[in-house]
């Protein structure tokens, strides 16, 4: 499953990001690693970006950001 | 002198703590051959002044954006004596993985623990002696909006460029300590290689495949050998994990924050779920979020006009009323001009020039700087609030289609997407994008929004030709100003300024209540480089505008009433030459010579095509803010019939609207379009593309236009 598909309010485990390059590296920095918990805070007015919480802090990505993101639930 | 430089990641309070230990001797500075700006200051510790460095807010040093990598060249090449890193206390983990690459460069460490009021609030203690112990560095807390700590930090500071020590050798995981070791080996063979870097941070560099450092590799001489070294810890990862070696890097990072985070943090149950979730839960929610946004931007320009040009509040010092700031500003101008037309030591000539070029020019930038300064601080406070992230947050999806991004939007409504703003803080409200790109595109399409100065012109011609349409006409030009914004966006992200759009990964910071000192301290900066750009540059133009619409003089019959005469004169100078040479391509938009007189004199400041006309069509010099008399004159100037008996006035005025919405940006705008871009390629390309968009649709509309009728 990928993060873009975990609902509102659920928390979820990262598995493994994904794709290659600067989105890679932005995302890894940005503290999502192998094992991290993310919380799904809420979708933005229109869906997209998604606003979550992980390692204790708030981070807004966009859907396509979030479909290279693996997650177990 | 000695050098401290400070880095830290984005909204951890590192300009707080810059601004509380410099004061006010700061310069700004762009580095060499990139746009990436620093703030340089200076700072008194005991009786030793130091040089202090703040480098830009980043996450991470990888050569992936051009501030990371200003960062780490300058901390190796510039060797300060001593790296401040502030870290946001609240957000422990993710700052000590920047911590712990900014350690990696082995220069001495001093650490700022900020915000360690946040940290209590949301619930947890952190043991910052233990903390210094694990990373052998000096910490001291600090709560930097409060200036607590500040003395603790200098002293610190002191004691490490002395002592020198650098930080403990951090070891990582099992895997990656044992995929770095032949790089390692192998290196140490090449010390003119590593000359300048620390050896095990070329290593992990070259691991995890750092663009930059590979460049350099590929231009060595005997990079055969490390190129096979490289291999074998590649290998050696292979056989331990699955992962990719970027990745491994970062996780072997992240491992040692989250176990040093684990240690020094003391949570206790009291902690409260901080107030920033139950604001978002308004701010972001998805009817709510809408109007509190709209609410927001309103106030924003409704305060910003009231306070500077509506509220009298600033006293009589001149004259014997109280004015608003606007007004203030006018009223010195004024009285310059009145003084200089009396002088009788100025010949007519030099009045010419100080009251029509210097004061008309200069003065009407500089009447903008209230507003200006009003603008940006509102924006500067929404800035260090935090709410502009959730104005990106809510807008990015509608953006996007355009090439843009969230941020942008700012810059837009600022620019006149709401009428009557202003390109300039608009364009520096671009400041707050990160991805370069998307900074660029909308710098070039932000002075198509509907800025004040566009405003007596749009009202003269309406009034003109549209008066029984004026609130429908004034929604159309509001609906087509962000109609060309946008589609030229999409335009010059598909041609212009290439490439995959730049990932969004926004910190969305908690909200904060935005301090005075440090508001006004961003305010005052931005209000004084547009005040002394409009003391150089700007003198400058405007002299040379008055020169082209005052010479050559020419012998006019003294028959002639005095209006008649100055157009005549007008006529005859370098611009009415260049109005009546360009007239045979204008004329297919409509425009003939007085015109583009007017829209010549318009590149100064765009509210000096309604005096131009006036003076074109030999009215005198009108006042923009009273011009029923030359709207009639205009009025009844272009509806006579062409030949084919047709009255094409209302076209011509449409077109003249829609070029004035387009084309190229005054001279104060363009100033600020070179500062923030560096570069006169993307100053030059502004204008060129803006005029010939603006010339097209003007065509379009006349042509079209008159086949229809
Ligand atoms: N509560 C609290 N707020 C702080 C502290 N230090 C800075 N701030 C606020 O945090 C916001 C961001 O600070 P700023 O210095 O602009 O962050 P920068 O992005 O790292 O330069 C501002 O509104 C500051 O007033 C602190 O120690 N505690």
């Amino acid at each position: 499953m990928t993060l873009d598909k975990v609902t509102q309010g659920q928390t979820a485990t990262i598995v493994r990001i994904n794709g290659d390059g600067a989105i890679h590296q932005r995302l890894l920095d940005m503290g999502i690693t192998k094992g991290t918990e993310v919380y799904i805070e809420r979708y933005a007015p229109l869906k997209d970006p998604i606003h979550i919480t992980v390692k204790g802090y708030s981070l807004a990505l966009r859907i396509a950001e979030a479909k290279m993101i693996e997650v177990t639930a | 002198m000695k050098t401290i430089a400070i880095a830290g990641n984005p909204n951890s309070g590192k300009s707080c703590i810059f601004n509380n230990l410099t004061g006010s001797r700061q310069r700004v500075g762009n580095y060499a051959g990139v746009t990436v700006e620093f703030t340089e200051g200076t700072c008194q510790i005991n009786d030793e002044k130091v040089k202090i460095i703040d480098l830009p807010g980043t996450y991470s040093l990888t050569a992936y954006s051009q501030e990371e990598v200003v960062s780490r060249d300058f901390i190796v090449k510039e060797k300060p004596d001593a790296l401040m890193i502030v870290v946001d206390a609240s957000n422990l983990e993710r700052n000590l993985y920047f911590t712990i690459q900014l350690i990696e460069l082995g220069v001495p460490v001093v650490i700022a623990l900020n915000m360690v009021d946040v940290a209590e609030k949301k619930g947890f203690t952190i043991d910052t002696v233990l903390l210094s112990k694990l990373l052998g560095v000096e910490v001291v807390p600090t709560v930097a909006f409060k200036k607590e700590g500040m003395e603790e930090l200098k002293r610190a500071c002191l004691k490490v460029t002395k002592s020198r020590i650098t930080p403990k050798d951090l070891t990582y995981s099992h895997e990656l300590e044992g995929s770095l070791e032949p790089i390692i080996e192998e290196l140490e063979k090449h010390p003119e290689f590593t000359k300048e870097y620390p050896t095990d941070w070329v290593a992990v560099k070259l691991f995890e495949e750092d663009k930059e450092v590979l460049e350099k590799l590929a231009a060595y001489e005997n990079k055969a050998a490390i190129e096979t070294s490289i291999e074998l810890g590649k290998k050696f990862l292979k056989k331990h994990s699955d992962e990719s070696p970027k990745t491994a890097v970062a996780e072997a990072r992240y491992a040692i924050a989250n176990g040093i985070n684990k240690e020094v943090t003391k949570r206790n149950e009291l902690g409260q779920r901080i107030l920033t979730g139950k604001i978002d839960s308004f701010v972001c929610h998805r009817f709510l979020g809408w109007a509190i946004l709209v609410g927001v931007i309103y106030a924003l320009f409704w305060l910003s006009f009231q306070i500077s040009g509506e509220w009298n509040w600033i006293p009589p010092i001149i004259g014997d009323e109280w004015v608003s700031p606007m007004g203030f500003v006018e009223l010195i101008f004024e009285n310059i001009a009145t003084w200089a037309s009396e002088a009788s030591w100025m010949g007519d000539t030099m009045k010419s020039l100080f009251v029509d070029g210097i004061i008309g020019g200069v003065g009407g930038v500089l009447g903008f700087a209230p507003l200006i300064f009003f603008i940006f601080l509102f924006i500067s406070a929404l800035e260090d609030s935090g709410y502009i992230a959730r104005i990106a947050f809510i807008l990015d999806r509608v953006l996007r289609v355009f090439g843009l991004q969230g941020k942008s939007i700012l810059a837009l409504i600022v620019s006149g997407g709401v009428a009557g703003g202003c390109a300039v803080p608009g364009i520096m409200a671009t400041r707050t994008l990160r991805e370069e790109k998307d900074r660029l595109v909308t710098i070039m399409v932000a002075p198509m929004m509907n800025c004040g100065a566009k405003m007596p012109v749009y009202a003269m011609l309406i009034a003109a030709f549209f008066a029984k349409h004026e609130a429908g006409m004034m929604v159309l030009l509001m609906v087509l100003s962000w109609g060309f914004a946008l589609i030229s966006a999409l335009i010059l992200r598909k041609f212009v300024i290439k490439g995959e759009q730049t990932p969004f990964v926004m910190e969305l910071p908690i909200y904060h209540v935005p301090t005075i000192r440090g508001v006004l301290h961003h305010t005052w900066g931005r209000t004084w480089s547009y005040i002394k750009k409009a003391g150089t540059l700007l003198l400058a133009i405007s002299i040379v505008m008055w020169a082209l619409m005052t010479y050559p003089k020419t012998e006019v019959d003294p028959t002639l009433d005095e209006n008649a005469a100055s157009q005549v004169e007008l006529r005859n100078t370098v611009a009415g030459k260049i109005g009546t040479t360009i007239e045979p391509v204008t004329q297919i938009a409509g425009f003939d010579w007085r015109d583009n007189i007017a829209l010549i004199g318009g590149l100064a400041a765009k509210e000096v095509v309604v005096g131009t006309l006036g003076v074109a069509y030999s009215m005198g010099d009108v006042d923009p803010e009273e011009s029923e008399t030359l709207a009639t004159r205009v009025q009844e100037e272009w509806s006579k019939p062409d030949a084919d008996g047709k009255n094409r006035g209302p076209l011509k005025a449409f077109a003249m609207i829609i070029f004035v919405m387009l084309y190229a940006p005054c001279v104060a705008t363009l100033a600020v379009i070179k500062k923030e871009t560096g570069s006169w390629k993307w100053t030059l390309f502004s204008t060129g593309y803006s005029t010939a968009l603006g010339f097209v649709v003007a065509v379009l509309i006349y042509q079209i236009g008159a086949f229809l009728i």
